[in-house]
């Protein structure tokens, strides 16, 4: 039978207990004895030489204990933020990499950069005194577009960067691709924007630095999504301070979407202001700090260009890409418009020739990384729109259009002329499950209704296919990562049969603690209460990279199997030295060990009994103990893939879009547990429309102040905004590379649904000639159109 | 100027000293070491920490804790009952995986039951419309509302309201 909490259950959340009770323990809700409070003064300026900063006046202030700057923490040598992947110019020379301090020294770079920490007894008394920091400003223009910090005698952001371009970088082969241009019948054209976002997850940052001068250990707690690569960066780039006296917890964490990969400068300040003062240190970003601080996503500007022969087969893609990296290089930056977006260029579809190149520039901007999907939203969304855009030049419906293109399901594994090889997927199988799901076949007789109404209908499609499972180390370390991206697991059966699971993945809102125990309950045939997920503590846990690209269960789930795959070796000679039978006569099914052809059999429970309890255990072949540790690193990327269908309704009076209709179909390979696995499409798509459709970064160009600085003015997709989903998953094409056969499921809503959504919105206005909008969409800039008539001022815009 | 001020919080009487500008929110999370109730912005717009003052939901970032002075204040540790049987409200949301990272959810809950508390019968829409104040950045509100629907079914059924539960208020 079926174990109820095993594999494929949806078993209800093990941590929603705490979290529903007020339970959970996040950073902010951490206080250490005889803690001080540290509030950070932050440039008001894009771009600033730092003449000066008196804090004798703050000093004086009630309650106030110190005022850090820039030249005390270089006067203890403390280094540069460190940049985890290295990209190089197309010439083979490396990226400008100019040092990014924890507290800005001679310039601030943009509206935001820390330029002073006050610490003071009280939160309140550290914001009061951070007002009477003096710090003298001599303003310096600034640069807030990629495409303005590109021009001739735009400001310059660092002296090492030239001209603001960190690196010039491409993929492809652009010979075969002009030669396929040339002999091309149809070419489609666009000119399209990836607008800036801020991640937002919901808990703000959060740091406590934490010093025992007894035994030299720093510990800080923080928010993050990869508790051992801060302490990797922190401790050996930044502060110099060896591992084991270093501890790293990332407790609850309040969702990351990417924010919290990152490592911030205010770790390290609380970190080494802890140390300094002999006393706990806490920072708490507010909401307001978060938009000028956490780093940003995507800010992508592209031209592309699609090359077919008379039927619509495609034949080549050339695209180029201008990526905004901020003022300073964030800690993976540079492989997100690189690796993990013109790699994914061929999406779906057997394109042959792919041409890309990506220039990435600095501005006075906050650091721009990895959000939710990072790199492959930008590329799907180029894509699908890129598409639709070919079904308008050669008159082919989209939807067959895709289908004449698509990568067929023989073809896998299939190497892409950008550097992938997808291991499975059935693109076509996604498209003939969704389309069904929206009556797509019924869409005129709908569009009919909405113009008796009044209103203008629209529907539109997307695929998706994204490089998940984050990443084969050699393959990353080939593309110019300097880390490996492996992750551990540690499976510790006790003895009384109940296990502990310490893994260095972490969970921040995907439910790990259940769904690892799953897989664990499954193995052993054990119920889900007897297995407990630890997480978060690198004082606890295997050494481990953490949690983003959708790679917990596609690699930390693999490091779990393997190391179970240990317990059960073990296990299984333990079962043979008691029931004194040959090793190789011992079956194993569901945590029973039994001698083959007999009813002699014993459960993991009695086994991890008498590992413990070796009172005859032959020692020189069999030692003590049932506890095994893994590191897996994996073969390749995993491949989720899906489709997306949006169908849009717009109000002419108002330019409001409503999404009336929207059914995603994914392949995530196996599904360990259902509930949370659309759970977390839902909460994906969300995030895609609210870019398509709501969210939208926006500086102001000339002083580089951010205008978007606050839920008043950065629109968050709210309940009232968006409309429950039609999510399918199938699991025909598991992933052929990994022992659990899963691909991950994290970004694949947000990569799939801006296309979807924008090329219904496109759609809907085609009767206006419109053939693109850029995001997001909103009732403004709808509006704007209808009102006009013509999309001559749109394009103009 | 410091000032005492006291109230009822879950159902016991405290009395704390603080500065006159201290919120609602701060006075619940630093003097009484409630810290369900989360600060999720400061410009009272995400909800994130929406308690119950005298039965009514209200964001505690927009109040101060001198102007809840003798009132009843209900947290997010309050609303099971004393034997940790769960809220229904607090049931469905874990029945429907109407939360993943849990930040938002004390919020979302105490909004989600005054909302089925002034609504007999609640609507799709009018869920969605109801928790307009409170943002969710993980679920896509999908699971949300399917959890409040059940919520608030269960609530009228007569599972319903219960006093809150006593809280060690220290």
């Amino acid at each position: 039978m079926a174990n109820p909490s095993g594999i494929g259950a949806s078993v209800r959340r093990v941590e929603d207990a705490r979290f529903l009770t007020g339970r959970g323990n996040y950073v902010d809700d951490i206080n250490r004895p005889n803690q001080t409070h540290c509030i950070l003064v932050r440039s008001p300026h894009a771009h600033a030489r730092i003449l000066g900063v008196d804090a004798s006046e703050a000093l004086q202030a009630p309650g106030v204990i110190a005022v850090f700057t820039g030249a005390d923490m270089g006067a203890d040598k403390v280094g540069s933020l460190p940049c985890g992947w290295q990209v190089h110019f197309k010439d083979g020379t490396p990226m400008k990499e100019p040092p990014h301090f924890p507290i800005a020294c001679d310039r601030a770079r943009y509206v935001g950069d820390i330029v002073a920490a006050v610490i003071a007894e009280t939160r309140d008394q550290a914001r009061d005194a951070a007002e009477l920091v003096m710090v003298d400003y001599e303003e310096l223009p600034a640069v807030a577009s990629s495409l303005k910090a590109l021009e001739p005698n735009a400001p310059i952001v660092h002296d090492e960067a030239p001209g603001n371009v960190c690196f010039d970088w491409h993929i492809g082969d652009a010979a075969v691709v002009d030669a396929a241009f040339a002999g091309a019948a149809h070419v489609a054209k666009l000119d399209l924007i990836n607008n800036r976002l801020v991640p937002n997850p919901m808990e703000p940052r959060a740091a406590v630095g934490d010093y025992d001068a007894s035994s030299g250990e720093h510990t800080l707690y923080t928010t993050s999504q990869n508790p051992h690569v801060i302490r990797l960066l922190m401790g050996a780039f930044v502060l110099g301070i060896p591992e084991h006296k270093l501890r790293v917890v990332a407790p609850d964490v309040g969702g990351g979407f990417g924010s919290k990969i990152f490592h911030y400068g205010e770790e390290a300040i609380v970190t080494w202001a802890a140390r300094k003062l002999g006393r706990p240190v806490k920072w708490t970003s507010d909401r307001s700090e978060a938009f000028l601080s956490d780093a940003h996503g995507r800010d992508h500007v592209s031209h592309a260009e699609m090359a077919m022969d008379k039927d619509g087969n495609f034949l080549a893609l050339r695209v180029s890409t201008i990526a905004n990296m901020g003022s300073y290089l964030s800690t993976f930056a540079p492989s997100i418009p690189t690796y993990l977006y013109a790699t994914l260029l061929a999406g779906q579809y057997k394109t042959p020739a792919i041409y890309a190149e990506v220039k990435a520039v600095f501005t006075n901007t906050a650091p721009v990384d990895a959000y939710r999907g990072a790199g492959r939203p930008e590329a799907c969304y180029l894509i699908e729109r890129m598409v639709d855009v070919a079904a308008g030049v050669t008159g082919i419906d989209r939807a067959e259009l895709r289908r004449r293109n698509f990568i067929p399901v023989e073809a896998m594994p299939y190497l892409t002329p950008v550097a992938l090889q997808y291991d499975s997927g059935d693109f076509a199988k996604n498209l003939d499950i969704a389309l069904p799901m929206v009556d797509y076949a019924g869409f005129a007789a709908r569009k009919a209704d909405s113009a008796r109404r009044g209103k203008l209908r629209g529907i539109g499609l997307s695929t998706y296919i994204e490089a998940c499972g984050i990443a084969p180390s050699n393959i990353a370390g080939a593309l110019g990562a300097r880390a490996g991206l492996y992750e551990s697991a540690e499976v510790r059966f006790h003895p009384t049969g109940s296990v502990t699971v310490f893994t260095g993945s972490h969970s921040h809102g995907q439910g790990h603690e259940t769904t690892f125990a799953q897989i664990v309950a499954d193995r052993f045939g054990i119920p889900i209460e007897n297995v407990e997920i630890v997480h978060g503590d690198t004082s606890k846990i295997p050494f481990g990279m953490g949690t983003y690209g959708s790679r917990s269960l596609a690699v930390g789930g693999s490091a779990l199997v393997k190391a179970m795959d240990k317990v059960e070796r073990k296990a299984k000679k333990i079962a043979a030295h008691m029931l004194e039978a040959a090793e190789t006569d011992i079956e194993v099914k569901d945590g029973r060990f039994t001698v083959a052809g007999t009813d002699k059999s014993l459960g993991i429970g009695d086994i991890a009994l008498q590992a413990y309890i070796p009172h005859n255990f032959p020692l020189d072949e069999l030692e003590p103990g049932l506890d095994e540790q893994a590191f897996y690193d994996p073969k390749n990327f995993t491949y989720p893939n899906g489709c997306h269908v949006c169908e849009v309704e717009i109000d002419r009076d108002t330019g409001v879009v409503e999404i009336v209709n929207f059914a995603a179909v994914d392949d995530f390979g196996h599904v360990i547990n259902p509930m949370i696995v659309e759970g977390q499409v839902h909460g994906g798509l969300v995030q895609g429309i609210g870019q398509a459709l709501y969210e939208n970064c926006v500086y102001d160009e000339d002083s580089g102040q951010l205008i978007t600085g606050s839920y008043m003015d950065y629109c968050m997709p709210r309940a009232d905004n968006v409309p429950s989903f039609t999510v399918k998953y199938h699991e025909d094409q598991p992933c052929t590379h990994n022992p659990l056969g899963v691909k991950g499921c994290g970004e694949a809503g947000t990569i799939g649904a801006s296309a979807a959504v924008i090329n219904a919105v496109v759609d809907a206005l085609s009767e206006y000639g419109v053939t693109h909008i850029d995001m997001p969409a909103t009732p403004e800039k709808v509006w704007q159109i209808l009102r006009q008539g013509s999309p001559a001022a749109m394009a103009a815009e | 100027m410091p000032t005492t001020v006291t109230m009822t919080v879950n159902g016991k009487t405290v009395s704390r000293e603080v500065e006159e500008r201290t919120l609602l929110v701060n006075f619940l999370r630093d003097k009484i070491g409630l810290t369900g109730t989360h600060v999720g912005c400061d410009t009272s717009q995400c909800g994130a920490c929406v308690v119950h003052l005298d039965g009514n939901a209200i964001k505690s970032c927009s109040i101060l804790a001198v102007q809840a002075e003798g009132a009843s204040v209900t947290t997010i540790e309050g609303l099971a009952a004393a034997d940790g049987t769960l809220h229904p409200m607090q049931a469905a949301f874990k029945e429907h995986h109407g939360l993943q990272c849990g930040y938002c959810t004390p919020g979302m809950v105490m909004s989600a039951v005054d909302l089925a508390k002034r609504n007999p019968s609640l609507t799709e829409q009018q869920v969605r419309q109801g928790l307009e104040g409170n943002i969710c950045r993980c679920t896509g509100y999908h699971n949300i509302v399917k959890a409040v629907l059940a919520g608030a079914d269960a609530m009228q059924a007569g599972a319903g309201e219960r006093q809150p539960a006593e809280m060690a208020a220290d």
